[in-house]
């Protein structure tokens, strides 16, 4: 009974703070954007005349959202429709799961590891997840019946295959080097040092697959500067035909998208709740010297470590998104095919190389 | 292949420009939370309806008619700014002034500012200096076309 309920609390944790980071993006991306082009971003929205730096903001556009008029147009195929916002949000949220948010934490005695499912193969769940998300982009546009959309979906088609490959690819070089396909014992091993002092992040074992990682999923993203199936300045993309609160919800994937790539990149590249130097009893210096820490104080400092990192790579997407123009059709098809994956495999010899030596 | 890397740097350089505008704009946003004044700010926006740009004194803004000192406006309905006017928005009709040295005066002057370009011809033309645009008012917005036709005593007023 009582493990039930630690997972039922466990996922409904995972899934507040899921939901509320992505609703804070949408006002971190105003804001970014704006500090960028030296403006001051959306600030009016405010209770009782607490503005509060546009914090109320995400919560003003979904109550907008919720009003919107619902519509759905006549020569669509209303059931598919209706369903492809809720198959790719569902793809995208339910990799969280798998996502290690810390050690394990002790309570009277019981050991509760920070994540929802410690999966054998949460690797290659996370992928697969997140290659079925395209599913929703492909039905949206299909379903809306509607020429524009059907285009912007079979572009997100061919951009799933052109960047898919090199996602899974550049991930080959990082198995090989920690043995294994669960997402926490990855973790587990990143906190070990390499030459006594840098810690074994991935990102120092693997540069090459880090670099390769985070372009391909930046166009798993399909933010700007890979928003082919959007493309909103040419054909306004596979979500023409939607709106309120089903809109609402592809827009909600974006963002969450790039909280899960963020989450992702960190915990395979950037040592996950790794603090550097930190082990479960407090820190050991690689220059001699010790700082013992209580055990609520090191999980709180993995926590904080984890949702440092992720919030960083947050801010570094919408960063690019907000640098660069959008790749043309055929930039991105050159950039897949012929940069990432041959630098993927490249990355892949290279570390069977290294590693027999 | 090698196309892609060359542009590789460029991407990079990129991307250090908007870094360094956040950066920099932050560090003047954090400035001004801590309260310490500096020449330059984080931001150029103007937060329109609490703060107002300084109106040129040379900028064409709200139309008004000019008056004599007995009150009577300075109008002698010579058309001029009637004909020269290009979006033909001035809309003059003349009576007999009781006075024989001025002879006519306007018995309806209606401007339609729904057509109106703000060129500012019509002032130009005026060779009494009778109507003029530096009321300074830039918010006569409305919510339906009738209002926006300004007769007389509105422009006189």
């Amino acid at each position: 009974m009582s493990e039930v309920l630690i997972i039922l609390i466990k996922v409904i944790c995972a899934l507040v703070w899921l939901l509320l980071i992505t609703l804070y993006l949408t006002w971190l991306e105003r804001k970014e954007s704006a500090v960028i082009q030296d403006r001051i971003g959306a600030n009016r929205a405010d209770i009782l005349g607490i503005r509060a730096i546009g914090l109320f903001q995400p919560f003003a556009d979904a109550i907008k959202f919720v009003f919107k008029e619902d519509f759905t147009p006549n020569f669509s195929k209303k059931f598919l429709h209706t369903m492809a916002p809720f198959i790719s949000f569902f793809f995208v949220a339910v990799t969280i799961a798998v996502i290690p948010f810390g050690d394990v934490l002790r309570i009277g005695g019981r050991e509760i590891k920070l994540l929802i499912v410690d999966f054998n193969v949460g690797l290659l769940f996370v992928l697969a997840m997140l290659s079925l998300g395209i599913y929703g982009i492909i039905l949206g546009g299909w379903a809306s019946n509607n020429r524009y959309t059907l285009l912007g979906g079979m572009r997100g088609a061919a951009q799933l295959v052109s960047y898919e490959v090199a996602l899974g690819l550049s991930l080959v070089g990082l198995i090989m080097v920690y043995p294994s396909l669960n997402l926490s014992s990855i973790v587990h091993f990143q906190g070990e040092l390499l030459f006594g002092w840098l810690p074994k992040w991935g990102v120092f074992l693997q540069p090459l697959g880090c670099l390769v990682f985070f372009f391909a999923a930046f166009a798993e993203t399909k933010r700007v500067p890979f928003d082919l199936p959007e493309g909103e300045s040419e054909i306004v993309g596979f979500f023409t035909e939607y709106s309120g609160l089903k809109w609402g919800l592809f827009m909600m994937t974006d963002f969450m998208e790039v909280l899960i790539i963020s989450t992702l990149l960190t915990t395979l590249f950037f040592g996950g709740w790794q603090v550097p130097w930190m082990a479960a009893d407090g820190f050991h210096f690689p220059w001699g010297g010790e700082w013992q820490l209580p055990h609520g104080i090191v999980v709180l400092f993995q926590v904080l470590a984890f949702n440092l990192k992720v919030f960083f790579f947050c801010w570094l997407q919408i960063l690019i998104r907000w640098t660069y123009p959008r790749f043309r059709y055929d930039q991105v098809m050159d950039l897949g095919w012929k940069l990432l994956i041959p630098l993927s495999l490249a990355n892949i010899i290279g570390t069977g190389i290294l590693m027999s030596i | 292949m090698i196309k892609a890397l060359g542009y590789f740097i460029e991407i990079i350089r990129g991307s250090i420009i908007t870094a360094r505008h956040f950066v920099v704009n932050m560090f003047f946003h954090i400035l001004k939370v801590l309260r310490i004044k500096t020449k330059r700010k984080g931001a150029v926006t103007i937060q329109y309806p609490e703060q107002r740009r300084e109106i040129a004194s040379r900028h064409r803004s709200l139309h008004r008619l000019m008056t004599r000192k007995d009150g009577k406006p300075r109008c002698v309905a010579c058309m001029l700014c009637a004909t020269v006017c290009p979006s033909e928005c001035i809309y003059i009709e003349a009576e007999e002034d009781p006075d024989p040295e001025i002879q006519k005066c306007p018995a309806k002057f209606i401007i339609d500012l729904s057509r109106c370009c703000f060129c500012g011809f019509c002032v130009e033309a005026c060779p009494e200096d009778a109507i003029r645009m530096d009321t300074e008012n830039i918010e006569f917005a409305e919510y339906n076309r009738q209002e926006l036709i300004y007769d007389l005593d509105k422009l006189l007023g």
